[in-house]
């Protein structure tokens, strides 16, 4: 049953994966670019933290946790270069 | 035995709800019309979505090795705190690449604050 519900899970974000992908290509504006790589960061942890549940290991939680850092940091630095016209003032 | 099998069923339900709302989360950002609309939808749903597979994370963590792990919990915290300044920062964005073209007069000689400042006035040309 779980092995059922975590492919169920993986295959469900690896689909919001791929609709991130097209939403990053028909965005009209920049702000919608941001957002659609910011959505895309949280589905690539959700990915790696259910593919370490997957393998049992637990070294994939350091990866997932770096990659919810960076992601914050970067969506942030795009916004405020976009908002100021640069990043520290 | 039945404590193993009750925990299993609330991991699956985990994952199967962090799942779905994932999915709905990402397919929001690709159909919803408005660019606020547009913002709505993932910083909702996938933060749940997250969560819940976090929360089943852990608790497979628990149930296998029987020592409960403090990351997952670190990077729900993080992803909860970090989501909403995310979202701030996006909307600030968008009003300010595209004003709405609705506004009413501010009755004064100056704009609204969003785009017209008593230091520096922001024109389209700045950003």
């Amino acid at each position: 049953m779980l092995s059922f519900a975590l492919t169920f899970a993986l295959t469900c974000f690896a689909i919001g994966f791929a609709m991130n992908l097209l939403a990053f290509a028909r965005a009209p504006t920049i702000a919608d670019r941001i957002l659609s790589v910011d959505t895309m960061v949280i589905n690539g942890i959700a990915l790696i933290v259910l593919y370490g549940v997957k393998t049992g290991s637990n070294l994939y939680l350091d990866a997932a946790m770096l990659l919810a850092l960076t992601g914050f940091v970067t969506t942030i630095a795009f916004c405020k270069f976009l908002l100021r016209g640069s990043l520290i003032e | 035995m039945t404590l193993d099998f009750a925990l299993e069923l609330v991991i699956a339900a985990a994952l199967v709800i962090g799942g779905v709302f994932g999915l709905i989360g990402s397919f929001g950002l690709l159909k919803l019309r408005g660019a606020m609309q547009r913002l709505h939808a993932p910083t909702k749903a996938t933060t749940v979505g997250v969560g819940s597979a976090l929360i089943a994370s852990a608790l497979d963590s628990v149930m296998t090795t029987g020592i409960a792990s403090w990351h997952e919990i670190l990077v729900t915290l993080f992803l909860f705190l970090t989501a909403p300044l995310t979202a701030l920062y996006l909307a600030k964005v968008h009003l300010l690449t595209k004003p709405p073209a609705d506004l009413p007069p501010t009755g004064t000689d100056r704009g609204w604050s969003n785009s017209d400042s008593p230091d520096r006035k922001v024109t389209p040309a700045d950003l």
